[in-house]
């Protein structure tokens, strides 16, 4: 299914359901990866959990046939995203080039209509000033911004990783390869149920694996062009 | 021709009843219609000079008590930009709570000052007269308090500045896609008009205050009549601006809550995706808006004892237009639901479940406080010429449309799409406290403002009183309206 376009690229992330077994090493890489801040036992029941990617558990059936399902869900790097045209401050807005939608940190006055107006509810507020208890603040990752209190942030693609391939191929002096970029979840994830990719690159993996049978975009009725494909077969799940 | 004209007699003056059943007659109509029982000029403007100048007990209690309200709320928001809006009870899927609903509500109060001072005096309702300045100084400092929320809402407050159209170097503009932009231009330029559109009702009686007061009240009404004499060529100029600012400022107030009503109708989000909402806004701000205004002229009346000015007619009249808007308010609330509800989308069915169910008692509440009471009550002109009854009803009607605001903003965001993120929301003590905070700010505002100038539009008074008079036709007596237009 790939697009060509001269300029930029179309990243995309493929889930397959079918794979998932929700383990949660997508999450903790996330949070490793991207300096998310880790909200307390308390605030997490107060509906705060801060989680740039989640895995949403639902049960199917009645006792005893049980069956979880497990959706990891994240931004969704809507072509059509709810988010930006509400933003008073263009904090959200569309990059043309990478197809992302990006987060200005530093813009955002924090009216949080973004957060209100997203269907997947993948935008996360900075409630308090963040903080990390030891060891954990002394390891955060100096390619991303620690955001402050009061700013809206969310999943980036992995943004910094994308701009250090960008710029490792250019000093190289080559083109962009499939396989250059991996985002922190996609690479952790064990059972390689996140595929990442350009689906302007008709050589790339998300290319070649698109359109798949098992395909569907999540809430794709509401008109938001998400970037990120669901794969889910027939009746296939964990623990049968 | 000359003998008849010997006849004029100042305004003021009573007429001469010619015989027991006239006499009678005429009585009624003076103890019905203020226009009608009209008092020499400086006695009816000495009711309000002294008012204004009455500081009792009373005054410097509810004075105090609601200082204290406005430095609490000062207090929890000094609290909150400190240590952030984690002090409050939102979270993930509510990102709205009670300072949005507190937004609405507030401008929603602010609508009546203008549809009463300015849709009134267009449709020529002499009722209006006395009440215009207290309506539409619930309009200012409704619009006051609402503009705070903005402010005490967001992230950072310090960075407020990157919503307003300043240009900068680096070529940063607002997102004028977004509605939180128009609603600020709205708000922004409802509160320019209506203030001016009040302070050029005000400059007749800023004068009579001067005329009257001598020390720091005389310099400051000085100050603030802008010189004004009471010449023709004034009276016209006023008589003018008043009509053209009444034409522009309807308009305004259309729009004002319209665009707060898009906030929520232009996102994605069920339950507020939906077309009637801006109708259904005004037709809310309007209902809670008259109500706050009949809340206020009881106050008014009592404290200020201003029993000539604000009589039963003017209850009877305001009772009626309320009973009237919460029919329309009803319609539209059944209108809303009934096709959502047999649309049966599957999120929007979970806010309908959530609202007759978990937050089913302020749901009925709602309901009872909006169209059971008042239009069980106001049917019925003892009722609306009761005080007592009408303060009830009145609050009543806060009350629900305080609860219809809470339910669409925290209530309707608690459910959306994806179950996995269904969180309750329950409000905490800073947001109480700041809601509290915000009508002490309001009365605070009111109280002090109602001691600094006339609250009762004496120019406007005496002009209804001149040019309204009983004429004797056979047996019966009718009242005569001389129209200046």
């Amino acid at each position: 299914m790939a697009e060509t376009n001269e300029h930029g690229h179309k990243w995309t992330m493929i889930v397959d359901l079918d794979k998932c077994n929700g383990c949660n090493a997508c999450v903790v890489a996330c949070h490793a990866e991207n300096n998310v801040p880790i909200a307390s036992e308390e605030e997490v029941i107060r509906g705060r959990g801060n989680h740039w990617i989640r895995i949403e558990r639902y049960w199917e059936g009645e006792y005893p046939d049980v069956q979880a399902r497990f959706i990891p869900v994240f931004c969704q790097q809507c072509g059509s995203a709810p988010c930006e045209p509400v933003c008073p401050t263009y904090a959200s807005y569309h990059s043309t080039e990478q197809n992302l939608n990006v987060q200005v940190y530093n813009r955002c006055v924090g009216t949080r209509y973004c957060g209100n107006n997203c269907p997947y509810k993948v935008r996360f507020f900075n409630w308090w000033t963040p903080e990390w208890d030891s060891p954990l603040n002394e390891q955060l990752n100096p390619d991303v911004t620690v955001r402050s209190a009061g700013v809206m942030e969310k999943c980036t693609f992995c943004i910094q990783r994308i701009r250090r391939a960008e710029n490792d191929a250019t000093a190289d002096g080559r083109e962009l390869r499939d396989g250059d970029v991996q985002p922190a979840c996609a690479q952790a994830c064990p059972s390689r149920a996140l595929v990442f990719g350009d689906l302007y690159d008709p050589e790339s993996q998300v290319s070649e694996r698109l359109p798949a049978e098992r395909q569907f975009k999540l809430l794709e009725n509401l008109g938001t062009e998400p970037a990120v494909y669901y794969l889910k077969g027939e009746d296939t799940h964990v623990g049968e | 021709m000359l003998e008849s004209r010997a006849e004029v007699r100042p305004y003021w003056e009573k007429p001469i009843p010619e015989d027991e059943e006239h006499a009678h007659q005429l009585e009624h109509f003076r103890e019905e219609d203020l226009l009608l029982d009209a008092i020499p000029p400086s006695e009816s403007s000495a009711i309000i000079l002294n008012s204004m100048k009455s500081t009792g007990l009373g005054f410097w209690m509810a004075a105090g008590f609601t200082g204290a309200l406005v430095a609490l709320l000062m207090g929890t928001w000094g609290l909150q930009i400190f240590s952030g809006l984690g002090i409050t009870g939102l979270n993930r899927s509510v990102m709205w709570g009670p300072y949005i609903a507190n937004l609405v509500f507030f401008i929603g109060i602010g609508h009546a000052g203008t549809f009463i001072s300015a849709a009134l005096r267009l449709m020529h309702m002499d009722f209006r007269r006395p009440i215009s300045r207290a309506a539409e100084t619930v309009t200012l400092f409704g619009l006051a308090a609402a503009g705070l929320f903005p402010l005490i809402h967001v992230g950072r407050v310090w960075k407020i500045f990157y919503m307003f159209p300043i240009p900068d170097e680096r070529r940063l503009w607002p997102n004028f896609r977004s509605p939180l932009l128009w609603d600020a231009t709205a708000i922004t330029t409802y509160i320019l008009g209506s203030t001016l559109f009040m302070y050029a009702g005000l400059l007749p009686d800023l004068a009579m205050a001067r005329d009257h007061t001598t020390g720091w009240r005389h310099q400051l009404y000085k100050a603030l009549a802008l010189g004004w004499r009471g010449s023709l060529g004034e009276w016209l100029r006023l008589e003018k601006l008043a009509n053209i600012l009444s034409y522009v400022i309807i308009p305004v107030m259309f729009s004002v809550h319209t665009i707060v009503a898009y906030d929520f109708a232009m996102a994605v989000q069920p339950g507020w995706h939906s077309t009637i909402f801006g109708p259904f806004f005004i037709a809310g701000a309007l209902f809670s808006g008259v109500a706050a205004v009949i809340m206020v002229l009881i106050i008014l009346r009592k404290t200020m004892r201003l029993g000539y000015f604000l009589r039963e007619q003017h209850f009877n009249s305001l009772g009626i237009f309320l009973m009237l808007l919460s029919i329309i308010w009803g319609y539209f609330y059944f209108n809303e639901w009934i096709v959502t509800w047999y649309g049966n989308l599957s999120a929007e069915q979970a806010i309908l479940n959530m609202l007759t169910g978990q937050l089913s008692p302020l749901f009925y509440l709602m309901l009872v406080c909006n169209v059971a009471i008042p239009l069980g009550g106001l049917w019925s002109r003892r009722v609306r010429t009761s005080m007592p009854a009408m303060f009830v009803i009145c609050l009543a009607v806060q009350i629900g449309m305080y609860l219809e605001r809470i339910l669409i903003v925290p209530g309707f965001l608690s459910r959306n799409e994806l179950p996995f993120n269904w969180v309750n929301y329950t409000p905490h003590l800073p947001e109480i406290l700041i809601t509290l905070g915000t009508f002490g700010l309001l009365s605070f505002l009111y109280i002090l403002w109602t001691r600094i100038i006339p609250i009762v539009p004496l120019w406007e008074v005496h002009e209804g009183q001149a040019f309204q008079s009983t004429r004797r036709v056979g047996r019966g007596l009718f009242t005569t309206h001389t129209d200046m237009h």
